[in-house]
């Protein structure tokens, strides 16, 4: 099944004068269970494309299809309610709300789709296990380390079984052994809940770990192929 | 649900000295719209009841060509019958009581010095006459005294005059001349209002007529009613050729002007000051906003709705302003209850008669009055912060997520 679909989509950011054109007729289809890594120079357009695909942004032109909903003409509030419950995030910084908990960061999501108490709570405590990070619940962020953290944002990202997870540069602020302990539990989400990953890296390490390289230069796709990662 | 106070409460957690410091702001700006609405309420209550209780009254029966400003006792301006129609007068429901009085001008002289005054001819026994009753030496007047006065506090010192003493008191009588006669100075009063004692002193009605020529008629009838917007009604019951009956509201139209007035300017006043303070919490609000950009990114990217992030600022203002406003109230309300008993001095601030106030004017803080700047204070403190909740509803997730990376 396909998770998302991109139809020849650009898209040009224009500052004052000047116009880039970060994505040029992109065409990409994600298939329901894939661990896909966008890679690319720095400058290639992956974030923007994570950003596309995620409905966090809108393309210039072309067409973007999630869960086989066409996306482009809806309205903020709308898009937010695409987003919930159908695609999750890892961002690069930690993106933890500060005055959360751990815990209190992964129900949020739950909160917002409007699950019970009793859910919310078997749920939390459920991805934060499976994290790792069960015994650290009540820390807030500023009490943890960045691969904590991340992990913490894994599980939040996880926590309304999206179908989409999207991550972009999920391990580059981490030390080796964390960024694999952070790899080595999207793998096994993958694997256990065939819950879709894309990633826009440089890292090596997540690289090794896809099943999918799609490579982009200059805003276009130049290469897309299997890659190393056992599924 | 969601549970917003909570975010909000750790937010402004977050920056307590900032949170606090615009909570305070609040405060003490409610705390001063109170006070100030408290300081209106109690100046114009003692305006009206001063200059209703001491000098007018709530309606006059005069002879419709009595001019006060004159304070002739020529018999052609002066009331017949004074008592017969005091006591009709009486007979209504609605009239607390009615009195004769008679005005002629007059000079007081002791040793070397005069000052020029204005006799009042009382009947001593009318409760109208209350308000002159508190005595700091002496005794009250008796109706049939020939020769004891009654003066004020502020002439008695000016005058270094003592119960006891003798002044001699010059008037200007009803055919035009002036006679003089010595007076034993029975009492001292004060009303608390300098502006009015310094300048009268009273004398039995009976024998302020036999003094001044007015045979036995008076320049008016001061008549109290149980209420005082019953006046109109009374003016007409009442009304008849012989006489003109004059209200309040004619009698006082400065002090209606002004007591209509105050209002509207103390809605001027409470718009500065609530102007200052929301400014305060916008700006907090706003650094908040700025400062949680990315914050608001991420919410947004796991589907925060752009109400729902409305909602989390306002309640952050909602707890600013309930802190802020409480604690302004009781701050408010404190000062208000401490100057209501002890008064703030003013003194004698030289107004004329027809806006007299008392030398200390004691603050009045009305429960209306309370409830509506708690309110006001409140919605618009939630107004203002629409403002910047709006902002951070409307960042793009991108944006958002951009500007702190
Ligand atoms: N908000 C923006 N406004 C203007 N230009 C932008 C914006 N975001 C990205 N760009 C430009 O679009 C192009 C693609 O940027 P993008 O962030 O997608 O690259 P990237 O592949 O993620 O790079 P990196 O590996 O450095 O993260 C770049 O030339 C960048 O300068
Ligand atoms: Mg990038």
């Amino acid at each position: 099944m396909e998770v998302a679909k991109l139809t020849d989509v650009t898209r040009i950011y224009k500052v004052g004068q000047v116009e880039t054109r970060a994505l040029n007729g992109i065409n990409l289809t994600i298939e329901s269970g894939e661990f896909t890594s966008l890679v690319g120079p720095s400058g290639s357009g992956k974030t923007t494309l994570l950003q596309l695909i995620g409905c966090l942004d809108q393309p210039t032109s072309g067409s973007v299809v999630i869960n086989g909903k066409e996306t482009t003409g809806l309205n903020r509030n709308q898009r937010a309610d695409l987003r919930k419950g159908t695609i999750g995030f890892v961002f690069q910084f930690f993106a933890l709300i500060p005055t959360l908990t751990a815990y209190e960061n992964v129900e949020m999501p739950l909160l917002l789709n409007g699950k019970s108490a009793a859910e919310r709570r078997r749920r939390v405590m459920e991805l934060l296990e499976a994290v790792g990070m069960a015994d650290r619940a009540n820390n807030r962020p500023d009490q943890l380390s960045g691969g904590q953290q991340q992990r913490v944002a894994v599980a939040r990202a996880l926590a309304t079984n999206p179908k989409l997870i999207l991550a972009d540069e999920p391990t580059a602020n981490l030390d080796t052994e964390n960024g694999e302990q952070v790899m080595e539990i999207m793998k096994k989400l993958n694997r256990e809940t065939g819950t879709t990953f894309v990633f826009a890296t440089h890292d090596p390490r997540v690289i090794k770990y896809a099943n999918r390289v799609v490579t982009l230069q200059d805003g276009v796709i130049v290469k897309d192929a299997p890659g190393n990662g056992k599924s | 649900m969601i549970n917003y106070f909570k975010l909000a409460y750790r937010n402004l957690g977050r920056h307590r000295r900032r949170s606090f410091l615009s909570g305070l702001a609040l405060a003490l700006g409610t705390a001063l719209l109170m006070f100030i609405a408290a300081f209106f309420q109690g100046e114009m209550r003692s305006a009206m009841e001063s200059t209703l209780r001491l000098n007018s009254g709530h309606l006059q029966v005069r002879d419709a060509d009595y001019d006060p400003d004159k304070l002739s006792v020529a018999w052609d301006y002066l009331v017949e019958n004074p008592m017969q129609i005091a006591a009709q007068i009486q007979t209504l429901d609605v009239v607390q009581t009615a009195t004769p009085r008679l005005f002629a001008s007059g000079i007081v002289s002791v040793r070397d010095e005069s000052v020029g005054v204005q006799i009042i001819g009382i009947d001593p026994a009318s409760p109208a006459n209350d308000p002159y009753r508190t005595l700091t030496a002496g005794e009250f007047l008796t109706a049939d005294d020939r020769e004891g006065i009654l003066i004020g506090y502020p002439l008695a010192q000016s005058l270094r005059l003592s119960v006891g003493d003798t002044l001699t008191l010059l008037v200007n009588t009803a055919d035009g001349s002036v006679d003089q006669q010595p007076f034993t100075v029975r009492g001292i009063f004060t009303t608390g209002t300098t502006a009015y004692d310094k300048g009268i002193v009273f004398l039995p009605l009976a024998k302020a007529q036999a003094f001044s020529g007015a045979g036995d008629r008076a320049s008016i009838i001061f008549v109290l009613l149980k209420d005082r917007e019953q006046a109109e009604a009374v003016a007409a019951a009442i009304s008849s050729p012989n006489y003109q009956v004059k209200t309040w509201r004619e009698l006082n139209q400065l002090l209606v002007l002004v007591n209509d007035f105050s209002d509207a300017y103390l809605v001027v006043i409470n718009l500065i000051i609530l102007g200052v303070t929301v400014t305060v919490i916008v700006n907090t609000l706003l650094m908040s906003v700025f400062e949680r950009t990315r914050e608001i990114g991420i919410l947004s990217a796991i589907g925060m709705k752009g109400h729902q992030i409305i909602t989390l600022f306002l309640a952050e203002a909602f707890l600013l302003a309930a802190g802020g406003v409480t604690a302004g109230t009781l701050i408010g309300w404190a000062a208000s209850a401490y100057f209501g008993k002890v008064g703030i001095y003013f003194g004698d601030l030289g107004l004329s008669a027809d806006m007299l106030l008392e030398d200390r004017i004691y603050t009045v803080l009305t429960f209306d009055a309370a409830v509506n700047l708690i309110i006001t204070a409140f919605v618009i403190t939630l107004l203002a912060s629409l403002y910047p909740a709006r902002m951070a509803s409307r960042m793009e997730p991108v944006e958002a997520l951009h500007s702190a990376q």
